[in-house]
């Protein structure tokens, strides 16, 4: 009977993170605002975006010219290389922007994130706010928690419109694909609220989880070294997986049914 | 890491996203306000209209003169009505002038090709409102199938 007792507990262990991860997300942001705390998001705002910027305009631009050059190669047998930039623009707002940022974050930013909470909570200076009348949720989680919402779809819009000039710099200046068509193809193609937007909003989505995700296993882990290792690992491993997920999802919310 | 640099790097930040977002917006999306600056309505009923959709360009020669702004079915006769928006420096087209449904390449999006008519005394410029009376409905693949089967039936 042991082992169904050990589906017992760790059924009952995951509700149990499920549930306080709520009531941490409940307090961090649901609690009265202060604005004393704009000075702190500001400052996690640099550290979570302005940070992450040159690894996201890096990947932007290569992931913009590799699409570019495949999309060439096969484009150009149909003899149809000028569909090149609504391709490519498509499928960075649409999936690649949201996606890749949404991934780099959580390896960047997100870890980050993890092990600082965590090594706060193992120092016990979570505690010690706790003991000066200091709420820590409110002063330590809440303006992480608005900075990564506020900045993963600022990075992933700046992710976009990079590969976008990735591409042309690839399929128009190295490969002579016409700049008129690339441009007024994906001019008629592309629709602001049915691409644009509906990135911007799938990308606000993956924020919430991977910032809400990094934030908790730093908030809950186990105060020791490998605990926080622990932790960040598993922030990396479940934000991704939950963003992958939850992009099929959005898209056929999204694009599935027309 | 003193405050106002990290505050200047996070301005710098927001300045880089308001940038790619316009540059989504005017030159990937291409949302321009009431893009092609005044505008006058044209109409043409057209037997069929295929694949016509609504922002279609209308083409001269070519050359983009306007966009399908609306399309819908005459209640009377049951011929689809489409609506060109054309812009308003292209707008001394005399009423002889014709409309025809055309196809970009094989496989391309279909588009209003706008033939402009001769100009002689007594024939007038298509004002704001008025029907084109010349046209030309799309070619339907499979009705031209349809017709080729039936003309070699009908030799054999």
């Amino acid at each position: 009977m042991n082992w169904v007792q050990h589906i017992g507990r760790q059924t009952i262990g995951r509700v149990a993170a499920c549930g306080r991860a709520g009531v941490m997300l409940f307090g961090a942001l649901f609690a009265l605002p202060s604005f004393k705390n704009i000075p702190l998001t500001i400052r996690q705002l640099y550290v979570v975006g302005v940070q992450s910027l040159a690894i996201i305009i890096v990947s932007g631009v290569f992931i913009g010219m590799v699409m570019a050059l495949q999309g060439y190669t096969i484009l150009t047998d149909y003899g149809a290389e000028g569909s090149l930039g609504p391709m490519v623009a498509l499928s960075l707002l649409r999936e690649l922007g949201p996606v890749v940022t949404a991934l780099l974050f959580a390896g960047r930013a997100g870890s980050a994130l993890t092990a600082e909470i965590g090594l706060m909570k193992a120092t016990e200076q979570l505690s010690s706010l706790e003991m000066m009348a200091v709420d820590p949720l409110r002063r330590v989680v809440a303006p992480r928690f608005w900075a990564g919402i506020i900045a993963m779809p600022m990075l992933a819009i700046i992710f976009s419109a990079v590969g976008i000039l990735g591409g042309h710099l690839v399929g128009v200046d190295w490969l002579g694909v016409d700049a008129g068509s690339y441009w007024s193809i994906m001019q008629s193609t592309v629709d602001w609220d049915k691409d644009v937007i509906n990135g911007v909003i799938k990308s606000l989505v993956f924020a919430l989880v991977v910032t809400w995700i990094a934030i908790f296993k730093g908030y809950d882990s186990i105060p020791t070294s490998e605990g926080i290792s622990q932790a960040t690992t598993q922030t990396v491993v479940f934000s991704s997986l939950a963003v992958l997920g939850l992009d099929f999802v959005l898209t056929a919310l999204m694009f599935g049914i027309e | 890491m003193n405050r106002y640099k990290m505050e200047l790097m996070v301005g710098v930040f927001v300045l880089m996203t308001v940038a790619a977002l316009l540059l989504l917006a005017l030159k990937v999306a291409n949302q321009t306000m009431a893009s092609d600056g005044d505008t006058y309505t044209l109409y043409a009923k057209f037997d069929n209209i295929g694949g016509l959709k609504v922002r279609s360009p209308v083409k001269v020669g070519g050359v983009t003169v306007g966009r399908v702004s609306n399309i819908k079915l005459d209640r009377d006769d049951y011929l689809p009505v489409v609506e060109l928006t054309i812009q308003t420096a292209y707008s001394e087209f005399p009423e002889t002038s014709s409309a025809s449904i055309l196809t970009s390449g094989l496989l391309g999006e279909q588009y209003v090709g706008f033939e402009p008519g001769f100009t002689i005394e007594g024939v007038e410029n298509l004002a704001d409102g008025d029907y084109i009376e010349d046209t030309s409905s799309a070619l339907v693949l499979e009705e031209l199938i349809g017709q080729f089967l039936f003309s070699r039936n009908s030799e054999e």
